[in-house]
């Protein structure tokens, strides 16, 4: 593969690239949008707060919480696909794919609707739990065939997963059609109107997925090698796997817990990352990190614009900007075949 | 893959009395009848069987004649002739594709479906009659086939291929359609998402009325096709060397099949995974032959679609649960099995 930045230097100055990038796309997110702020207003509102000021309390309770929600979440979902695709070696590889989205979502409706809970804590848990639920069923059954994990098995399991878990949930949602509307919008995936004690509740879990991420990168570097390989240079394999799995789960399950299921992210930053900047996970988690980062908060502004004065759920943006990159790659893998 | 055919099938007559085959259809037929009947007496207000038959020509006590006539014998037809429609479009698409867990939901159709009838329940004025709500489903799921085949396309279609495009082709379409309930009005939104689930709740005369052309036209189409159909089953080469034109056929099955999957979706929503298991069950019974499959997978299929509904229907009064969360609960973990059994490939 074409690697645009080989030497260390380099890298390095595409990562500050990025993060000017995530600079410019944070300020974007707090100033545009239906109110538009003016930069005075925004200094002012983080700085020294007025709570008369109409513009000023917009800032502090919703677009700031807003973007910061944005930047972890884009993170989290980006370096979650990156891990999954070292581990499955399987390029289409993504928490959406897979169904790991679409358990959280199942597990958390379940618990909203039939027992009531809103408690954010405990939500979070319920999220991980159907989260971890989908990626064990879809990796024993990829892995099932005798060649180790099959990409097409992989893809086809995760498919009647996310059958499996969508039927469930609109079954609950018959049950109990008052929240239909507000659940819609969750379920299409949207970090709009969400509070900052929502991200703060998610926080330790995510950033402790993001550390052991980065811990993880060497031997991520080992497993993308294939496992045999792996093996044979002193790897514990079948560790490694489940501690990319636990990873795989507090980041999406966290971000599903805040923000409901943001496709097809995991799958598009990844493969850009890689472009840039090679094979090397070292590298490749602080880029997907950056970098998912600014797509998400980009795709939330340009949500906001796309029909005003109503708002577009940013899963559907990502999905919209995802699904021809899946395609492509699709055609690209099987051509390699 | 596995060769689906052997050597001594009857690819061409296949008309010829097979004793497997004329078995399955009676047994199916004789299910399909008690089922229906099942489905005429139970539900809010239990009918005796005699009763409920009888109610059927209009006699007996009036108010059951009022239920079994207007509200139940409607359903289960409507029923009995989605699951018909959804089976045999898988049946064909997982001869054409070659793959078995080929199934209109996972490669895409479906999915198209729902676009196009999604849109017109939210866009259409309420003036247009609901008799175009299948031309809208159908044109949707036209144009995500045809979207499909072409991105596939690279000298020829691999199957393969055409399963992964498709279902990246299916999500984005499931953002359209997510889309489109965002935006509408809270009461089509919630009315479209329980349409979205799969459910035949409300069914009358109607909507028979508007699966019947269609069903009727496809099944004189696949008369017609019967010996095409057989040869898709043979590799590509040998059927070119006895004379077919593959790829056209090919391209005529799909479109038999999309046109079922379209009009069976825009009366029953997306009931998933019919089209999956139905030729499934339908193949260890009698066969891959097309001209044996189709009848069985069919009656199947409408078996599968009538007890789900019953059990939707029946099971959690007075609620009403969509048929399609029984028939992908149970299809989902069936898909699953069949991946599992192909695990030694």
């Amino acid at each position: 593969m074409k690697v645009w930045m080989r030497n260390t230097a380099v890298k390095i100055i595409g990562l500050l690239i990025g993060l000017i990038l995530l600079g410019v796309s944070f300020v974007m997110s707090i100033r545009f949008g239906f109110t538009k702020i003016s930069w005075g207003t925004m200094q002012a509102a983080l700085l020294h707060y007025d709570e008369s000021s109409m513009d000023q309390v917009v800032v502090r309770t919703a677009r700031l919480p807003r973007a910061l929600i944005a930047a972890a979440i884009g993170a989290s979902l980006a370096i979650a696909g990156v891990i999954m695709q070292a581990v499955t070696r399987n390029p289409l590889a993504s928490p959406s794919v897979l169904g790991v989205n679409a358990g959280a979502s199942f597990t958390i409706v379940l618990f909203i609707t039939v027992y009531g809970w809103s408690d954010m804590r405990a939500l979070v848990w319920i999220s991980f739990a159907g989260a971890g639920l989908a990626a064990a069923t879809v990796y024993v059954l990829g892995s099932m065939s005798r060649e180790g994990l099959s990409p097409l098995r992989v893809i086809l399991a995760g498919s009647a997963m996310i059958a499996l878990f969508m039927s469930g949930t609109q079954g609950l949602l018959v049950f109990n059609q008052n929240g239909l509307q507000d659940v819609m919008f969750w379920l299409a995936g949207s970090i709009a109107s969400r509070d900052l004690d929502m991200l703060l509740t998610v926080l330790p879990y995510l950033g402790v997925g993001w550390i052991a991420a980065y811990g993880l990168s060497g031997h991520l570097n080992l497993m993308a090698l294939g496992e045999e390989t792996a093996r044979g240079l002193g790897q514990r394999t079948v560790l490694i796997q489940w501690i990319a799995g636990v990873i795989v789960v507090l980041l999406a399950g966290g971000s599903v817990a805040v923000a409901g299921p943001i496709g097809l992210i995991g799958i598009i930053i990844p493969h850009m990352a890689r472009y840039m900047a090679g094979q090397d996970h070292r590298w490749l988690i602080p880029y997907c990190a950056v970098y998912g980062a600014v797509l998400l908060l980009l795709a939330d502004v340009a949500a906001r614009f796309i029909i005003l004065p109503e708002e577009v759920p940013v899963g559907i943006m990502t999905a919209a900007i995802g699904a021809p990159f899946f395609i492509y790659l699709a055609r690209k893998e099987m051509k390699r075949k | 893959m596995k060769r689906m055919v052997n050597n001594r099938m009857p690819l061409f007559g296949g008309h010829q009395l097979h004793r497997p085959t004329i078995r399955s259809v009676i047994g199916l037929v004789l299910g399909v009848v008690l089922v229906a009947i099942l489905n005429l007496s139970l539900g809010d207000q239990r009918i005796g069987f005699i009763h409920a038959v009888r109610a059927l020509w209009g006699e007996g006590d009036p108010d059951h004649v009022l239920i079994i006539q207007t509200l139940r014998a409607p359903r289960i037809l409507v029923a009995l002739l989605v699951g018909a429609a959804l089976a045999v479009s898988g049946a064909i698409l997982q001869g054409v594709i070659r793959n078995p867990l080929a199934a209109p939901d996972v490669v895409g159709i479906t999915g198209g479906a729902s676009v196009g009838a999604v849109a017109f329940i939210t866009y259409m004025p309420s003036a247009v009659s609901i008799h175009w709500m299948p031309l809208a489903a159908i044109l949707g799921a036209f144009m995500a086939t045809m979207l499909i085949y072409v991105i596939a396309w690279r000298q020829g279609v691999n199957p393969l291929r055409l399963v992964l495009v498709g279902i990246g082709i299916s999500s984005l379409l499931s953002a359209m359609t997510s889309f489109m309930l965002v935006f509408s009005p809270a009461y089509s939104a919630s009315s479209a998402y329980i349409w979205l689930t799969g459910t035949i709740y409300g069914s009358t005369w109607t909507h028979v009325a508007i699966l019947l052309p269609w069903m009727t036209f496809c099944a004189i189409l696949m008369c017609f096709y019967m010996r095409p159909m057989n040869l898709q089953l043979l590799t590509d080469e040998t059927a070119i060397g006895l004379g077919s034109h593959v790829q056209r056929y090919r391209i005529i099955l799909i479109l038999i099949s999309l046109c079922l999957a379209g009009v069976a979706v825009s009366v029953g929503g997306v009931i998933g995974f019919v089209g999956l298991i139905a030729p499934h069950v339908a193949r260890k019974l009698v066969g891959p032959i097309y001209s044996r499959l189709i009848p069985v997978s069919a009656l199947f299929g409408a078996i599968v679609v009538a007890l789900a509904d019953l059990v939707g229907r029946t099971a959690f009064l007075p609620l009403d649960i969509p048929v399609g969360v029984f028939t992908s609960g149970i299809g989902a973990p069936f898909f699953i099995y069949l991946l599992y059994r192909s695990r030694r490939k």
